[in-house]
């Protein structure tokens, strides 16, 4: 599902790599937390995979798409495939709740029809059945964040890429998250998380991916974030 | 694609950014309607310049003596001249005209100014032989030769007045193409920063089409229809303007001198014939405008 082959990556503005000769499989139906510092490379690492940057050396694989070296114009594809939830949300503030997770599908031009079919279902499985019509400043965090993970969804992707999604949530509510992240993943859909939350990353017991300055310094199949961390 | 998404998103920014949009359908308006009436004024050149080729003529204006006392030209004077002009080989007709046609005449040019008829008795005004040349371009020959000759009081080449009022024409063609360039530059800075403004105050959405994976025509163009529809409304209201100004300025200042036929009028056909090059300049500059600030300002 994800491979990353020697990646590594300079950024122009930087004289040492955000990321240093990276090797990650990642396969289907996986749930992996990705785990470090701040300016360890996770952001860099989900970057890559979505192709918002390219490595400066070393290949990325993501479904079958040959990430680094696509067309441009094959970009949109990739990233219907994969779903993007962010510890900020990123809701639209001036769409309700229904609306914010339908753009995502009028945006790829799905037909109305379906939209107006898979929405309700995907705001069901997310339990926010009956807040469709609510504007997101009328939501808990937590809502908000449940909201941004149907519209990831909505599409069915093959993948979840979730960049710190409890960091501005309490413990209760993240831990409500997760167990909706759970779900997902259950489904047959493969997550990779990038998180600081140890107790989350100790109470799952999946696969941890610890970046260190740019380079994999622990990669266990059920670790926990670390001792003395 | 859906259209009523892109649709929306289009009326959603002109909305948002309206002071940006005003300006920008403004500039576009003044520049096209200069644009308009330099066309405009080329076409009209063009036309009067058709009707004097053809009619361009020589006058040999005749003494005074004669003037006076040869209504007819049958005085041996004038017939003499009359002969001879008519088997000159590079003239190819002679009109006579005496000194009671030439007033009528003139009083058809100045109908509109009663003015000018006060100042004019009929003993001002010459009589005098028309010339319709074999080869009009070159009228400087006629003048040389019959200059001086005896019942001539001058010889006037009407192409020396013609040259002078075109070169005006010319010039106010061209005062209005440097003006129209220059409101042209304005318009698309206007363009480009009114594009780049409205892909900043959408940021998040862009961000969020970008990641759920909509294609660079999904992202952009709304913004680059934005650019388009301003342009388009900017040209409507230049053609407006310039059916206005004909009608209530042109028609109404330049009537008489329209009516008496020394310049050609600018006519409903005119604006519908230079109509379409506004709208397609409009659209073209635009989109072009906002196609190339999408590509260097928002990323993909």
């Amino acid at each position: 599902m994800i491979r990353l082959e020697h990646v590594s990556k300079v950024y122009k503005t930087s004289t040492r790599p955000a990321l240093e000769d990276v090797s990650v499989v990642v396969d289907k139906g996986e749930f992996v937390f990705l785990i470090g510092a701040s300016g360890s490379g996770k952001s860099t690492f989900l970057r890559l995979l979505l192709r918002e940057e390219v490595p400066s050396r070393g290949r990325v694989y993501v479904a079958n798409f040959d990430v680094a070296r696509m067309a441009r114009r094959r970009v949109p594809r990739l990233r219907q495939s994969i779903g993007c939830v962010f510890q900020d949300f990123r809701l639209l503030n001036n769409k309700t709740v229904a609306e914010n997770v339908a753009f995502a599908l009028e945006v790829i031009g799905k037909p109305r029809n379906t939209i107006r079919k898979v929405v309700p279902e995907v705001l069901e499985l997310v339990g926010l059945e009956g807040k469709s019509a609510r504007m997101p400043h009328e939501l808990s965090g937590g809502e908000q964040q449940r909201v941004a993970i149907a519209r990831a969804f909505v599409n069915r992707p093959l993948m979840l890429l979730a960049d710190e999604p409890t960091g501005n949530l309490d413990p209760d509510t993240s831990q409500d998250i997760m167990l909706l992240l759970e779900r997902i993943n259950r489904t047959g859909t493969t997550v990779l998380m990038a998180t600081h939350d140890h107790s989350i990353v100790d109470s799952m017991r999946r696969r941890v991916v610890e970046l260190d300055l740019g380079q994999v310094v622990r990669d266990d199949a059920r670790g926990v974030y670390g001792v003395g961390r | 694609m859906r259209a009523s998404f892109v649709f929306s998103e289009v009326l959603t920014g002109l909305r948002r950014n309206v002071t940006m949009t005003v300006a920008m359908i403004l500039t576009t308006m003044i520049s096209l309607t200069l644009l308009g009436g330099g066309l405009l004024v080329v076409r009209m050149i063009d036309k009067t310049q058709a009707v004097y080729q053809e009619e361009v003529d020589v006058n040999v204006n005749l003494t005074k003596d004669i003037s006076a006392n040869d209504k007819e030209c049958t005085q041996d004077t004038c017939a003499d001249l009359r002969e001879r002009l008519e088997s000159d080989p590079a003239i190819e007709a002679v009109t006579f005209e005496n000194r009671d046609q030439a007033l009528v005449r003139f009083k058809q040019i100045f109908e509109a100014q009663p003015e000018m008829l006060k100042l004019v008795r009929a003993d001002a005004l010459p009589a005098s032989f028309h010339l319709r040349l074999v080869n009009p371009d070159r009228p400087e020959v006629i003048s040389q030769t019959y200059s001086g000759a005896v019942g001539v009081d001058s010889v006037v080449d009407e192409s020396e007045f013609l040259e002078r009022l075109f070169s005006a024409f010319n010039g106010v063609r061209n005062l209005t193409f440097a003006i129209a360039l220059i409101q042209a530059v304005a318009a698309l800075l206007l363009i480009s920063n009114t594009v780049q403004v409205s892909a900043f105050t959408r940021r998040t959405e862009v961000n969020i089409m970008r990641l759920v994976g909509a294609t660079r025509w999904y992202t952009q163009l709304p913004f680059l229809l934005e650019a388009v529809v301003a342009g388009l409304v900017g040209a409507v209201l230049a053609i407006g303007l310039l059916v206005a100004g004909k009608v209530w300025f042109l028609d109404t200042v330049l009537g008489g001198v329209f009516a008496s036929g020394v310049l050609s009028p600018i006519d409903g056909l005119d604006i519908l014939l230079v109509s379409p090059w506004l709208l397609l300049t409009s659209i073209g500059i635009s989109a072009v405008t906002g196609y190339v600030t999408l590509r260097l300002y928002v990323r993909q």
